[in-house]
């Protein structure tokens, strides 16, 4: 009860700070999104640059952490990768906390595998059977005969969420299909990486910003009779590659004073090539 | 004057050691409180011996047996590895080493406690894990047996200190009085110094597995946390610990995920505290 209470007063603080009569505040608590860190960081720095005497301390922690500090109240702006939850709005609305979405950036999710696995495109279908454990084996798809090693994210990445959501579900509310209970839980993109670099036999996804000559991505097809695209950014504006998302962040109500000249920053057109150099792929063109 | 003094500063001790109790009493029911709500969603049945651990599903499915056997195999693998070493480490230690080489050796193992777990874990991911897949020609290296090792030694300095402090008690006389009814070196040790002090070092090893079963942060990152049902060392697996560590940051509070996570935290709190009974009952047989 306490501890509810203390929550329920940080949340009245941060909704204090938001006031115009609290504008002498001269910094912004932003969380959330693993995949977002490295883009909030380079805007933070940029930012800061420009307006010197203002600070901008950027955290990740994962799309659901971001969500409860916004909540909670110890975040200003909670970075996410994944639509907000029907749960998380309901909580945040007993908080007094209005969660508004902004979105400021697309990622192309990237499938990769060793550069040393023969396999180099799969159609979604194909995807979806390998990560929730129907195909077991690389030989099953044109490789060679040996164990697929599949790689995820931990359940608190939007990442791990989103995949799950649009390539093994398909979009389909009622399709109930879950991860191979063998599947490896990482806990962060590099993670992944490193792994498959040093492992044949691993499959994994990451954000297209993480591709590297260790590891080789994988050209994805909506279906089998459809053409097989790679992860690139002319794709993801194209539309044409299949798996990209919204990258959103949340503020508590309309962004008012220093979080809405932040806001405004990152969806400026100095915002948005530093959304180019880090990999993601701009809105709004 | 000075009896009043004394009186407060009395007091003070009390209101210390009483501290201590009423806060370990707070997180137990705290835990409770929010741990014992999962079972409005799964019963307890279906929470400790159910297969899938799929949290954040529409509904979840909540069953922690992988995760248990989880923690338990790798644990079982720590103690394998770690209470032979870590008992002839201490019997070297306090019976045949050297004056100088016992000072170096107990700097070691008190260097190696001030290891940071996620040191370690990194260490791991970065040797151990890659070597551990070559050597047994396994798919990923990220598996129980990875955890086992880095956790063993993690529990070696714990076991080592507490043994060698059991070997030390032992009186003296003892030894003299076996070597001089002509008993060797070694068969003083093993048949007279270790039974002697056998309880103490029951304890050392318990209190060794205790540091293992809670430790979270090198087992995360090192043992592949997939929660499957293990069937040997060579398998990936999700510990209690890890499950926490992993998932607290995206639990929606109040949540069944939430409560279930809470109820992992009630599970581990009764293992951990078993262990340290028994390590509690040993200490004081020995007495």
């Amino acid at each position: 009860m306490v501890f509810r209470r203390i929550i329920l007063g940080l949340a009245i603080f941060a909704f204090a700070a938001c006031a115009p009569a609290g504008s002498r505040k001269n910094s912004i608590q932003i969380k959330g999104s693993d995949t977002m860190v490295n883009l909030a960081q380079a805007w933070a720095e940029e930012y800061m640059e420009v307006n010197p005497g203002e600070f901008v301390a950027v955290t990740g922690g994962g799309s659901g952490t971001g969500f409860a500090s916004l909540i909670s109240g110890t975040c200003d702006v909670a970075m996410s990768s994944r639509d907000i939850k029907k749960k998380e709005i309901a909580l945040a609305g007993k908080r007094g906390v209005i969660p508004n979405e902004i979105r400021v950036a697309l990622d192309g999710l990237a499938v990769v595998v060793n550069p040393a696995n023969p396999v180099g495109k799969l159609t979604m279908d194909q995807l979806a059977r390998i990560f929730s454990g129907k195909i077991v084996n690389w030989r099953e798809i044109g490789g060679t005969d040996e164990a697929i090693v599949v790689l995820s994210r931990e359940v608190n990445s939007g990442t791990h969420v989103y995949f799950k959501e649009h390539v093994l579900r398909r979009n389909d509310r009622n399709n109930k299909e879950e991860f191979a209970p063998g599947a490896l839980m990482l806990s962060s993109s590099q993670a992944i990486a490193d792994e498959v670099a040093g492992n044949p036999a691993a499959i994994g996804y990451y954000g297209m910003g993480y591709i590297s000559k260790s590891h080789k991505p994988v050209a994805v097809a909506k279906d089998a009779d459809s053409p097989y695209v790679e992860p690139m950014i002319e794709n993801v504006i194209n539309g044409s590659y299949p798996i990209s998302r919204p990258l959103i962040v949340y503020t508590n109500g309309e962004p008012c004073g220093l979080v809405a000249k932040f806001i405004d920053f990152a969806l400026s057109k100095e915002g948005q090539d530093i959304v180019l150099r880090t990999d993601f792929v701009p809105v709004g063109q | 004057m000075r009896k009043f003094r004394e009186f407060i500063i009395e007091k003070l001790i009390l209101l210390c050691g009483l501290a201590s109790v009423f806060f370990v009493i707070l997180i137990f029911l705290f835990l409770l409180r929010e741990g014992f709500s999962v079972f409005q969603t799964a019963s307890p049945k279906e929470f400790l011996l159910g297969k899938s651990w799929y949290p954040i599903s529409e509904p979840p499915q909540l069953g922690i047996l992988p995760l248990i056997l989880g923690s338990l195999l790798v644990t079982a693998g720590a103690a394998v590895i770690s209470i032979p070493i870590g008992v002839g480490c201490a019997i070297y230690i306090a019976e045949v080493a050297p004056k100088r080489t016992k000072e170096i050796l107990k700097a070691g193992i008190e260097l190696l406690a001030a290891i940071p777990s996620v040191v370690l874990g990194f260490i791991g991911m970065v040797t151990l894990v890659p070597l551990v897949k070559t050597l047994f020609h396994l798919p990923t290296g990220l598996t129980a047996l990875s955890g086992s090792i880095m956790l063993a030694f993690m529990a070696m300095p714990t076991i080592v200190s507490i043994a060698e402090d059991a070997l030390y008690s032992v009186p003296k006389t003892y030894k003299e009085g076996a070597l001089a009814m002509g008993a060797t070196h070694w068969q003083a040790i093993w048949r007279v110094m270790l039974r002697a002090a056998s309880s103490g070092i029951l304890a050392a090893v318990m209190l060794g597995i205790g540091r293992v079963i809670g430790e979270t942060m090198a087992v995360m990152m090192i043992t592949g946390n997939a929660a499957i049902i293990p069937h040997s060392l060579f398998q990936p697996v999700r510990t209690l610990t890890a499950t926490i560590a992993a998932e607290m940051g995206e639990a929606v509070i109040g949540s069944e995920h939430y409560f279930a996570l809470f109820a992992i935290g009630i599970v581990l709190f009764v293992i951990s505290f078993a262990i340290n009974v028994t390590a509690d009952l040993f200490l004081h047989k020995r007495q």
